[in-house]
């Protein structure tokens, strides 16, 4: 009798604005520390950007990789092959016919820096300078596809967009690569490399980043009553996903399982999420359906939370009429507090932030919350970390993005 | 101005080793590039773009395949410097 498979995450990598890779994030966000800083270029003079500062990596690339590998990788991908080593290692190196692995690594904009530097060359310098490595640098599965080509993976590589919810609909997807039976393991996650002046621009243009300009490490305060919007911020978080089966035959560490993904769309706005959050309770229901699990289990969400006016209020109701009363007991953690908002990157980072909060049971403390806005309608963690409970527990993590995509995925302990 | 073959080496290799990770001084005129240094059509694309900036020379599609190793690349920039 066949059965479907349980998912379970035996790898985490990242490189993110709190630390080069996972341990060193993981301990600066328990530490409630701000990756965002002064951006130490003259682009806010330069094009007249009303943003000075982001949070930018904390570990340059070119600390972690060759100078081939800078030249022939777009930043989106350099990121993403830095984090995707350190989950592979992190997984113990899992041997399996290529045809059993597969690959699901998403970026929200895609290889930005090299577009725009080719149109810079192709302007200065005519067609003939311009690099042939431009095409496969840009594409926005080229994170994904040098991925695919450092493991030999054959099961399928795959690059799903859909905007800030970019890296939790790869994880989902890829968890539904296990559950079908397509690979025994996938490495899945997000990157994005999008701290440039045009995308930064662009998005102070939209009104929906900060302007806290004399005070980066205070500006990205979810729930917070003097919020302003998000921080840019960039970073790769890649986790190793294997069907339960394969991590106990190889005696695999188990850091917890990916026991549900809920998917929707809000049908609304290009940007801003519907007000009613009908589209984020679907996702969230649908996750927790496939879990099977009831909502009493649910001990803490990892909000999306961008800092946003509208946006952060909204998903809180949200997550009261998904869990009810049960949301009392919930420890609400927006950890774009300190990282900002890896846009394509976030769902995954944040993934691999809810599976430690499961493992380690603790949750990640919102920094910047001096007053926690009235319409709040959840306990949030701040200041210090919250123990979770003990025993079998459960957590949701919300990702979504502009043009309505909504994705929950449900985590439960090992 | 025009460079001499030896600084046209010099710069050649500066440019495969960026673009392999070479050693510059693996890169030596008798040395393939395919063979030898491993460099596919992209990479040797790659090169040639390269190439042409910096010794303000051009090296026309259909001359490329005639290189076959360094040297060859050293001495056509070489004739082709204006």
């Amino acid at each position: 009798m066949s059965t479907t498979p349980d998912v379970v995450i035996t790898g985490l990598g990242a490189t993110t604005p709190l630390g080069g890779d996972v341990p060193s994030t993981w301990r600066a966000a328990l530490a409630g520390e701000s990756g965002a800083r002064t951006l130490e270029n003259d682009w806010a003079e330069t094009y007249e950007i009303p943003v000075s500062f982001a949070a930018q990596l904390k570990v340059r690339p070119e600390e972690a990789l060759t100078r081939p590998e800078m030249k022939r990788m777009d930043p989106s991908a350099q990121y993403a092959m830095i984090a995707a080593r350190e989950a592979w290692a992190d997984a113990g190196a899992p041997e399996l016919a290529p045809e059993r692995l597969g690959v699901v690594v998403s970026s929200g904009i895609g290889g930005i820096w090299t577009t725009l530097d080719a149109w810079d060359t192709l302007r200065e310098k005519k067609a003939r300078r311009v690099l042939p490595m431009t095409v496969p640098m840009l594409m926005p599965n080229s994170p994904a596809a040098y991925v695919e080509l450092e493991l030999g993976a054959r099961a399928g590589a795959h690059a799903l967009v859909s905007a800030c919810a970019s890296g939790a609909e790869a994880i989902g997807y890829a968890a539904e690569m296990i559950r079908s039976g397509r690979a025994d393991v996938v490495v899945a996650g997000g990157t994005e490399a999008a701290i440039h002046p045009m995308p930064l621009a662009a998005f102070a243009a939209s009104r929906t980043l900060s302007t806290r300009n004399d005070d980066p490490a205070a500006a990205s305060r979810p729930y917070d009553t003097q919020r302003d919007g998000f921080v840019l911020g960039e970073g790769a978080g890649i986790v190793v996903l294997e069907s339960a089966e394969h991590a106990a035959a190889r005696g695999a560490r188990v850091y917890a399982r990916i026991s549900g993904v809920g998917l929707s769309a809000d049908g609304y706005h290009i940007t801003s999420p519907n007000p009613d959050g009908r589209g984020q309770v679907t996702a969230m229901n649908a996750a927790l359906a496939q879990a099977d699990i009831a909502a009493a289990d649910v001990v803490h969400v990892n909000a999306h939370a961008t800092s946003t006016v509208v946006g952060d209020l909204i998903e809180a109701r949200s997550v009261r009429t998904v869990l009810g009363d049960a949301a009392d007991r919930v420890a609400l953690s927006a950890t774009k507090s300190m990282t900002g908002h890896l846009l394509g990157g976030a769902g995954a980072l944040e993934t691999i932030f809810t599976v430690l909060a499961l493992h380690d049971r603790k949750a990640p403390p919102t920094i910047n919350v001096d007053q926690p806005d009235p319409d709040l309608v959840l306990d949030l963690v701040r200041g210090e970390p919250r123990t979770l409970p003990d025993g079998q527990i459960a957590a949701i993590n919300n990702s979504f993005g502009f043009g309505g995509h909504n994705v929950a995925l449900v985590v439960t302990t090992a | 101005m025009a460079y001499s073959e030896q600084e046209i080496l010099a710069g050649l290799a500066e440019i495969v080793s960026e673009e392999t990770g070479l050693p510059t001084d693996s890169v030596s005129s008798e040395k393939s590039f395919t063979d030898d240094l491993d460099i596919d059509s992209l990479s040797m694309m790659t090169i040639v773009t390269l190439a042409e900036e910096r010794f303000s020379v051009r090296i026309p599609d259909d001359e490329v395949k005639n290189l076959t190793t360094v040297g060859d690349a050293v001495a056509y920039i070489n004739g082709a410097q204006g």
